[in-house]
């Protein structure tokens, strides 16, 4: 490989001046750096500025002029009902999809990982709709879903139970995108535990049997589980700061609707900000929404500081 | 691992296809629907295959109603163009972090440290501020601009980087290579893994982003695929669900026949850059 490189560099090398003179590594790194620093300051940097600054105006988009009103849209917040409802349909939505994306893809990944049949194959499947349009695949759950016409309901119909408006009905519509979100996250997170399952070293289970682990239940709890701790935490919170950014799903399928019952924090901020223009008031929703993943990353980096390290 | 018996291995792989049923479910009837006709869709049956074929007049719909081919062409427009810049700018950076020692080399990692603590969303109020002063709403820049800078991209690149060997650096710095032919010519070409990994979590990421582009678009030509189905529903189709599975269809294609193409690629690519998802 070194071989290669350097030949091909030498072919090049000719080609450029020779006697290069040895310049400052200083002023050759700031100049690679300077479309990144750039792109960086104008993207990243000073917009994440401005949402601090704005979070504490009352600017309307349009407006002339704008005033300081301290934590005036934080006050709003605690009176807004359609707030009160976006934090507790986020918090529902992402405690329904968190534990059963991560439960079914261990379990699944389980079950993959015990034979050598179709491993690829299967993986493939689960993973599918990770790498699938969103906007459309929500559609074609709308169509499954379908309190009239769909598959889902005719099977309801057929077994004799009964037929609810799945994403019509405020009792159901959370649970129902939750599926959605189960759905799409699955195959995320059995890839991570397939990861980690395969690192698992073998002789573990072979000592765990003569440690009087006969069963593969018993061998699960003994060796799988703890061996799986930092994998776990990982897609734990990988999981929670994905669902957290729930969006497509809500706005092709519901609009936040029936009365807010699927309202979530980022069509909260879209539609404060560019549907009534309240860019202030859209910028101190955008803050809670960023402290609530920065404390979810903290958690994540406090515990891998604490984490046991097995094997 | 040994292969066991068909027999022992049933009920896994029983479990498994019920699983898989229901994760393909809404592929299977995506494709079915989108070749029954109207009234068949309405019947509610549960059968997969239609009694009269209805492919010629949903698709035809679906082309005659919405620009799609122009939206699909806009998705790779604004996909490829991302990426393009998020290279260009990512890996010298990711070099220069990576392999030179240079004053402040701490303080621009920690910015790219914290740049991947922020999710994109954050950003979005004063980006459209910015984009609106400069008149560039509605515009391929509007969709690009914001994620030319790829931080993600340069942590993972500087990874990389770092595990490429010093000699091999030296050795094209004594045969007289420049930096920066240094960065395209023997770094890059060593970091190809690296890249097509954060290609396709690039690609698939803003092929199927709403939210950006339904706040810096009003105007229908340019559309990404997702803001196009979304159009679609809304105005043409309603309850036309036979075409818009068939608009659903054509605008998830593309990207699901890539990954079953690359599978192995892909679900690398995606969960290895998964820290950021």
């Amino acid at each position: 490989m070194a071989d290669l490189a350097m030949t091909r560099s030498r072919v090049s090398g000719a080609r450029l001046s020779g006697g290069r003179t040895m310049r400052s590594d200083a002023a050759v790194a700031w100049l690679l750096t300077l479309p990144a620093i750039l792109a960086y300051l104008a993207m990243i940097l000073l917009p994440l500025l401005a949402v601090l600054a704005l979070a504490f105006t009352d600017y309307e988009f349009g407006a002339r002029s704008f005033r300081w009103i301290g934590f005036g849209n934080f006050a709003d917040m605690l009176t807004d009902r359609t707030f009160a409802a976006s934090i507790r349909n986020t918090v529902v939505y992402c405690l329904f999809v968190a534990p059963l994306s991560i439960g079914i893809a261990l379990g699944l990944a389980i079950l993959i990982e015990a034979g050598a049949r179709g491993r690829a194959f299967w993986r493939a499947v689960f993973f599918l709709p990770v790498v699938s349009l969103t906007v459309a695949m929500a559609t074609a759950w709308q169509y499954l879903l379908h309190p009239s016409i769909g598959p889902v309901n005719a099977l309801l119909r057929m077994v004799g139970a009964g037929t609810p408006n799945w994403l019509g009905s405020s009792d159901w519509v959370i649970v129902s995108l939750g599926f959605i979100g189960v759905w799409e996250n699955v195959g995320f997170n059995l890839v991570l535990f397939l990861a980690g399952l395969t690192a698992i070293p073998r002789e573990l289970y072979a000592a765990s049997e003569i440690d009087g682990a006969r069963s593969g239940w018993s061998k699960f709890w003994l060796v799988t589980w703890p061996m799986l701790g930092p994998t776990m935490l990982f897609v734990i919170i990988i999981t929670m700061t994905r669902s957290i950014r729930v969006f497509d799903t809500v706005q092709t399928l519901t609009q936040g609707g029936p009365n807010n019952a699927s309202e979530v924090l980022l069509r909260t901020i879209y539609q404060e900000g560019f549907h009534y223009f309240k860019f202030g008031y859209s910028a101190a929703i955008t803050l809670v929404f960023l402290v609530i993943v920065l404390g979810l990353m903290l958690i994540q980096t406090r515990m891998i500081d604490r984490r046991v390290h097995y094997g | 691992m040994q292969t066991r018996p068909l027999l022992h291995d049933l009920p896994r792989l029983a479990l498994l296809s019920l699983a898989a049923f229901v994760v393909l479910a809404p592929y299977i009837w995506m494709v079915a629907v989108s070749v029954k006709p109207q009234d068949e869709v309405f019947r509610a049956s549960l059968s997969l295959i239609p009694q009269k074929w209805a492919l010629i007049e949903n698709y035809g719909k679906v082309l005659r109603t919405i620009p799609i081919w122009t939206y699909i062409f806009n998705g790779l427009i604004v996909c490829f163009g991302i990426l393009f810049f998020q290279i260009a700018f990512a890996v010298p950076a990711a070099f220069a972090l990576a392999k030179l020692n240079f004053k402040g080399r701490e303080l621009v990692f920690g910015f790219v440290m914290l740049g991947l603590l922020v999710p994109y969303q954050t950003t979005a109020l004063p980006l459209y501020l910015g984009i609106h002063q400069l008149g560039l709403l509605n515009s391929y820049t509007a969709l690009i601009a914001p994620f030319t800078c790829s931080v993600f991209a340069i942590f993972l690149f500087r990874q990389f980087f770092r595990a490429i060997p010093d000699d091999l650096i030296n050795a094209a710095r004594i045969d007289g290579m420049g930096e920066f032919s240094i960065v395209w010519r023997v770094i890059v070409p060593n970091a190809l893994p690296a890249a097509t990994a954060f290609a396709i979590f690039s690609v698939v990421a803003h092929w199927n982003d709403l939210f950006w582009p339904l706040i810096v678009i009003q105007k229908g030509d340019l559309y990404t695929p997702a803001m196009g189905i979304l159009a679609f529903r809304s105005v043409e189709a309603g309850e036309d669900y036979g075409a818009l599975m068939a608009a659903a269809l054509l605008v998830t294609a593309p990207l699901v026949l890539a990954f079953l193409f690359a599978q192995r690629r892909f679900i690398e690519g995606i969960t290895m850059t998964g820290l950021k998802g």
